[in-house]
């Protein structure tokens, strides 16, 4: 099923051009029991993209970056890396992971560890020590390189996690969640990597469950849920293809919870942490809405009109909450 | 709230199936190897093997060969083992051939019927004719050699009747009647010669075998000249035992890496699932062959065990034995699936073949249906070797049969633990 497995004179030229494609995922299933945990994907990753996979937890997206590794074995379908199969040599060359977990060598130093993980991808010498310094520095741990991993803060950790997956200064980064569990103060240095890392030229996929960060990072966004790609494209490609030029009216009010649910219906919105979210065609609709409230007894704290955002493509493809 | 406790520490130990096997599983386990070791089960009762070499052929020494034949709990060897030839085609054990079987450790004991014993088989005192029956021993088995010479004294009193009632005459002549100044003197003599033989033999590292009917003259020929003769065995013993927990828990860290993404994150670079085992195959065995090193010189400054005239048979064994203990490490850590389940099942395996490998206490002592289980554990062809060595003092091309079974053993349980590494490399 490789790229490389039909090398015949006519499908030559097609085979020099996906060899300048940074990955390609083609119809890839992979199942664990009943489970279909990733169910007929296919997605290009082009040069210097980032690529978003966003989508709740559980959705297939680990699965999905694992499959593109090569560790996990797919039931069908094809991954290509620069037109080598998943899991070659040259895949494995050109490929750096992040994973979700804290994937280092807890009693090592931050030093010792990148230079392990370099070690590993055949570094040595000065190339292993340029490559150590270089990513010391865009995690921004060089003042703390003679600390033990165990005793980083979270954010550290994090940091010097996504260092070790690209030591070896790979030309595709996969990026699992990177951010989980870090404050936002870390979550912002985190992002600034990211960019320094694009900056370099290097092309992206990103995991995310939070749609702002997608909405950051990312040229493209593919929203994944049970395992399929729903919808892909730029963030104002997805919002237009759903919500066209509607837009969203998030008011809160106060009066009767009686009157508030059945004031809410009568527009087929929905109550979001109390407060009712609506999708008007035009914001001059607005005026009879919250007419409407005020003769059902509704008293108006405040209101919002904004685009609808990923969270809102997602809702709106899904009948879902991205956190649910 | 007591009952809280309980119940909520009860339901914690039904979810832990390690601690719930260290639990019950692990003192049943060592109650039954105990039992069987040192419970006096029938049929199972430890024997001795004795070389016996009767150079008298006479028929009093035929009577005593047929004695010592007929006894339980002696083995009694007049041929090394034909290995697929007939019996008659083995040329029978001489003196000679005896006494190096013994060095070699191939039985604790060797009797030596001397020619002319026939002619005075009963002997008391110094001015017996009786050539003494020659008993040679490891000093290394401290029990077989006094159970032996027990034994010879008892089938002298019932498997020599003619030969007892004839000597029983000549003393009669000798001694009866009123005693003269002379014969008081000779009785006198006789127990001064008694008393002196009996300090000679203790110092010399034998023992007396001369207070019975027949004369035995015991000699030490293994370990006679060690200064602290059990240490090397306990080095070797403890070594071992201590080298498989060592390497267990070394080669845990598979887990761990596991559990933590780290096995993935590496098995996503240039490593291959058999480039990373066999990395930590070498570093364990490194490691446990550095731990054997620091046991021995610790024995060497302390306990005066003579390390530094045994360097080549310490290294081989030494490697041998810290390759298999770290490949059985390997295929432990292979087998399961967490930490604790990993303790669980290395300490109750490990205790296991240290019991009945030798490791607590020596093989000799067990029945022999235990001895044989005892082949089935790195523990016993380990302390074989290293008894070859710093015992025995025999060269290092003798070591060959434990280096094999060791080497065979590490490279088995290496190929095993690989096929099922599997698990980790893809889902």
């Amino acid at each position: 099923m490789s790229l490389h497995s039909t090398p015949d004179s006519a499908s030559h030229s097609s085979s020099n051009l996906l060899e300048s494609v940074p990955l390609e995922v083609d119809s890839l299933v992979k199942r664990f029991g009943p489970v279909t945990a990733v169910d007929d994907v296919s997605l290009q990753l082009r040069g210097g993209e980032c690529l978003g996979l966003l989508g709740p937890n559980g959705a297939g997206k680990s699965t999905l970056i694992r499959g593109i590794v090569g560790r996990v074995i797919p039931d069908a379908g094809r991954v290509a890396v620069f037109g080598s199969p998943a899991g070659s040599l040259e895949a494995r060359a050109a490929l750096g992971w992040v994973p979700q977990e804290l994937a280092l060598y807890p009693r090592l130093t931050c030093r010792e560890n990148l230079a392990a993980f370099g070690r590993y991808h055949g570094l040595s010498g000065g190339k292993l020590k340029e490559s150590v310094a270089w990513c010391l520095d865009w995690a921004a741990l060089a003042d703390r390189a003679g600390d033990t991993a165990k005793n980083l803060s979270g954010g550290m950790k994090r940091r010097l996690n996504m260092a070790a997956g690209i030591i070896h200064r790979p030309r595709v980064v996969l990026m699992d969640e990177p951010t989980v569990g870090v404050d936002p103060q870390s979550r912002n240095r985190i992002f600034e990597m990211i960019e320094a890392l694009r900056a370099e030229g290097a092309a992206l996929i990103y995991t995310t469950h939070y749609m702002e960060e997608a909405e950051r990072l990312c040229d493209r966004v593919a929203i994944i849920d049970h395992g399929r790609i729903i919808a892909q494209g730029a963030h104002e490609e997805l919002v237009r293809g759903a919500f066209a030029s509607r837009s969203q009216v998030l008011a809160r009010l106060a009066g009767p919870p009686a009157e508030l649910d059945a004031w809410v219906e009568r527009h087929a919105g929905r109550l979001v942490d109390g407060a009712a979210e609506f999708t008007i065609e035009r914001s001059t609709l607005i005026a009879g809405l919250l007419d409407d409230a005020a003769r059902s007894g509704l008293e108006l704290v405040d209101v919002t009109i904004r685009r609808p955002n990923l969270e809102s493509v997602f809702l709106h493809l899904t009948g879902r909450e991205l956190r649910d | 709230m007591i009952i809280s406790v309980i119940r909520t520490a009860l339901i914690g130990l039904r979810r832990d199936r390690a601690a719930l096997a260290l639990s019950f599983i692990l003192p049943i386990s060592f109650f039954t190897i105990f039992a069987v070791i040192f419970g006096g089960q029938k049929n199972s009762t430890p024997k001795v093997s004795v070389i016996l070499v009767d150079e008298d052929r006479s028929p009093a020494s035929a009577d005593l060969v047929r004695g010592l034949e007929r006894e339980d709990s002696l083995v009694i060897q007049t041929r090394p083992s034909s290995k697929g030839k007939t019996a008659a085609q083995v040329p029978e054990y001489t003196a000679t051939t005896a006494e190096a079987a013994v060095k070699a450790g191939d039985a604790p004991v060797a009797l030596i019927i001397p020619k002319g014993f026939g002619a005075n088989p009963i002997s008391f005192g110094e001015n017996s004719s009786a050539p003494a029956i020659q008993l040679l021993n490891d000093s290394s088995d401290q029990i077989a050699p006094q159970m032996v010479a027990g034994l010879l004294q008892k089938v002298g009193m019932t498997a020599l009747g003619p030969a007892m009632a004839e000597e029983g005459m000549k003393y009669t002549q000798k001694y009866l009647g009123q005693f003269t100044p002379e014969q008081r003197q000779r009785v006198e003599s006789s127990l001064d010669w008694l008393r002196k033989h009996e300090k000679e033999s203790v110092d010399s590292g034998g023992f007396s075998g001369s207070g019975g009917p027949i004369a035995v003259q015991s000699r030490a020929v293994v370990g006679q000249d060690k200064r602290s003769p059990m240490i090397s065995f306990y080095a070797a013993a403890v070594g071992v035992m201590f080298l498989l927990f060592t390497a267990s828990a070394s080669a845990g860290a598979l887990l761990d890496e596991a559990e933590s993404g780290t096995l993935d994150r590496v098995l996503s670079s240039r490593v291959t699932m058999t480039t990373l085992l066999a990395g930590k195959l070498a570093y364990n065995t490194l490691l446990a062959f550095v731990q054997l090193t620091v046991m021995f010189l610790w024995g060497w400054a302390v306990f005066h065990l003579d390390l530094f005239t045994h360097i080549p048979g310490f290294v081989v064994m030494g490697l041998c034995t810290a390759f298999a203990v770290a490949a059985f490490g390997m295929f432990l850590a292979s087998i399961c699936r967490t930490r604790a389940q990993l303790g669980a099942l290395s300490t109750l395996l490990i205790l296991t073949m240290s019991a009945i490998g030798g490791s607590m206490f020596p093989r000799f002592l067990m029945p022999e249906a235990m001895q044989k289980a005892g082949l089935f554990t790195i523990n016993a062809w380990a302390i074989d070797g290293f008894t070859k060595v710093f015992w025995r003092d025999l060269p290092v091309k003798d070591l060959w049969p434990q280096v094999g079974v060791l080497l065979a053993i590490g490279i088995v349980l290496f190929v095993v633990a690989r096929r099922i590494a599997r698990r980790w490399e893809f889902a």
